[in-house]
């Protein structure tokens, strides 16, 4: 039930990102992709077993190989988006679940998020290739998370600057040890220090990126999705680049504050946009009304929770209880929820009474 | 035909217990490796231990879903006289860097012997709470917990904030009211990042160094409840549940320590 609850909103989505990019053609871009091939001998002939053993090994070590291409949707004039699939990031996927793409001006390109691992950076940047032969000029990420800076490397060169919140560089500092490990062992990806980019422009409060006749303002958060949250408003098509601070269909995930996301929420729900561009879900999104569903997903859990803590109701109860009712509303709710209940508490717990 | 998918499962389990990034197949079944070899002795010596629930039990979550705050919860199942208490309840994560967790000291005025705490879980690991009765005895309960990445995992959320509160301690009530001469149930929050010395900055290829609570002291009137000595697997902005019987009208208290040489302490008045 829950499920085909679920895929029936994807197809609204995905007629709804069509409608917002105002009869855009689609003239795109989508390479053919021949995806990872299927063991042959699956079908018929019994290969010897070593032989057998060994192809799957070299496959267990390169699932991904020949998958080099991306495909970006226009949602606006020169706004380019790639839409990310509501997994958890595993050996399949390699961690490439989130939406990331570009902006375009006349002079220089502003690339959004680099993507869930080093190959689909390539892969990122082969396909604005294909678009466009304007430089790319920013690589912007929008926080710390995996899924939107491991394709950080891809860009690196002459005249590429990237930009971030000003606590990003220490958040990468402090996490990249961690994410390595997880890389490996989660995504079968190897990273080393050199993946993790360090900005060079540093935003702290608001930033404007001239792209040539289009520009481009960056406003850095204080703590709400993470402690580096960074948003991109994109004045000539009044499109609002938000990635994770919203979610859409894909459980809001938690590692800042909870108080700290909904006042972030309630301020740029003011924000006379066009469009939204969450950092899962569609590519594209009515503005505000498309955030009511994380609002309350968000504000119910911090309702319950503060009745939870006043009653005197511990974190294991709390995760057991708190903002079930919500379940059927998302993917990754199992994963995710328990999770962000705790998370809150913590947070919660030290509220003044 | 029908044979085929067998084999073919077979394969990918042989392919998982080959790969070195799968981690080794056997860390994530329970294991009791590293107490055989080393911790029983460090913690417990030559004496016997009665295994079970009959003294104490352990509850934690057989998945946790945030390694690095993992609940558990130490239940006694005798209650604290003169005559027969628990004197020590100390805390073993086997497979953590530091596999000591926290010893907790309770006496008579303690009323039970529960402890309630937050904890990392670095990898999979049987995590066990042994509790000394006044008699010499030795009780062990175990609960095996798969989480990975407690003690490296980067300090999330805030950590600015979590500085500025630093130090900063309340204790929280169950009930408005004390009940004189019965156990009252409380619990201290202790604001501190409890930074383990595991979290490198992989950048300045540097540490960021151990910060954590290393001394947890509860009174009340000036008679010891609780004392804990603590390490760096409790989690950060530490939470202890726990039980004290008054006698009437009083003063509860924490201090606590930190490996840097901080100290805080909080009060508070309660009437029955």
């Amino acid at each position: 039930m829950a499920g085909i609850m679920f895929s029936d909103r994807v197809e609204r989505r995905a007629t709804h990102a069509s409608e917002l990019a105002g009869g855009i053609e689609h003239l795109l871009s989508r390479v053919h992709n021949p995806g990872p091939s299927t063991p042959t001998h699956r079908a018929t002939d019994p290969m010897p077993r070593p032989a057998l053993l060994a192809s799957l090994l070299l496959l267990a070590a390169s699932p991904c190989s020949g998958r080099t291409t991306i495909h970006l949707e226009p949602i606006a004039p020169g706004v380019f988006v790639h839409q990310g699939v509501h997994e958890l990031p595993d050996r399949h996927n390699q961690g490439e679940i989130a939406n990331i793409g570009f902006i375009e001006g006349q002079r220089c390109v502003a690339v959004i998020d680099s993507g869930g691992s080093p190959e689909q950076g390539r892969a990122l940047r082969e396909g604005i290739r294909a678009l466009t032969r304007t430089p790319i000029c920013y690589v912007i990420n929008t926080h710390v998370h995996p899924d939107h800076i491991y394709g950080n490397r891809a860009f690196r060169e002459p005249g590429v600057r990237f930009v971030g919140h000003h606590k990003l560089a220490a958040a990468m500092a402090a996490r990249a040890a961690f994410y390595i490990d997880k890389a490996s062992r989660d995504l079968d990806v190897a990273l080393t220090a050199e993946d993790f980019v360090l900005p060079d422009i540093e935003v702290n409060g608001e930033l404007e990126l001239d792209l040539g006749e289009r520009r481009l303002t960056l406003v850095a958060h204080a703590t709400a999705h993470t402690d580096n949250d960074l948003t991109v408003y994109d004045e000539t098509t009044q499109t609002l680049w938000l990635a994770d601070l919203l979610f859409m269909d894909h459980l809001p995930v938690i590692d800042g504050s909870l108080n700290g996301w909904l006042k972030v929420l309630d301020r740029v729900r003011a924000i006379p946009a066009k469009r939204a561009v969450p950092g899962h879900g569609p590519v594209a999104a009515f503005w505000p009304a498309d955030a009511a569903p994380e609002i309350r997903y968000l504000s119910e859990l911090r309702t319950e929770l503060r009745a939870a803590i006043k009653q005197g109701r511990t974190i294991e109860q709390a995760v057991a209880s708190a903002g079930r009712s919500e379940r059927n509303r998302w993917a990754l709710f199992d994963e995710f929820h328990p999770r962000n209940v705790a998370t809150a508490y913590a947070e919660l717990e030290w509220e003044e009474d | 035909m029908h044979r085929r998918p067998l084999v073919f499962s077979s394969l990918l389990l042989a392919i998982a217990l080959l790969s070195p990034s799968l981690g080794s197949g056997a860390s994530d079944m329970p294991d009791e490796t590293a107490w055989v070899n080393g911790l029983r002795a460090k913690f417990i010596g030559e004496k016997a231990i009665e295994e079970g629930n009959d003294v104490i039990e352990l509850s934690a979550p057989y998945r946790a879903e945030d390694p690095a705050l993992v609940p558990l919860q130490i239940t006694s199942r005798i209650p604290q006289t003169p005559e027969r208490f628990i004197r020590k309840i100390t805390l073993v994560i086997d497979n953590n860097p530091v596999p000591f967790g926290a010893s907790f000291e309770f006496t008579p005025d303690s009323g039970k012997a529960d402890i309630a705490m937050r904890v990392r879980v670095n990898s999979y690991s049987y995590v066990r709470a042994i509790a000394e009765t006044n008699d010499g005895k030795v009780h062990m309960a175990k609960a095996f917990v798969k989480a990975s990445g407690g003690c490296s995992a980067p300090i999330g959320g805030d950590l600015e904030a979590a500085m500025a509160r630093l130090g900063k301690m309340k204790f929280k009530m169950d009930g408005e009211r004390l009940t004189p001469q019965q156990p009252n149930l409380t619990q201290l929050l202790i604001s501190h990042p409890n930074i383990t010395g595991l979290q490198m900055n992989q950048i300045s290829r540097m540490v960021q160094p151990a910060h954590y609570v290393e001394e947890v002291k509860v009174s009340f009137n000036d008679r010891p409840v609780m004392t804990a000595q603590t390490d760096i697997a409790i989690s950060a902005d530490p939470n202890f549940r726990f039980y004290f019987v008054p006698q009437g009208q009083g003063e509860l208290k924490a201090e606590i320590r930190d490996n840097l040489g901080g100290r805080y302490s909080t009060t508070q008045t309660l009437t029955p």
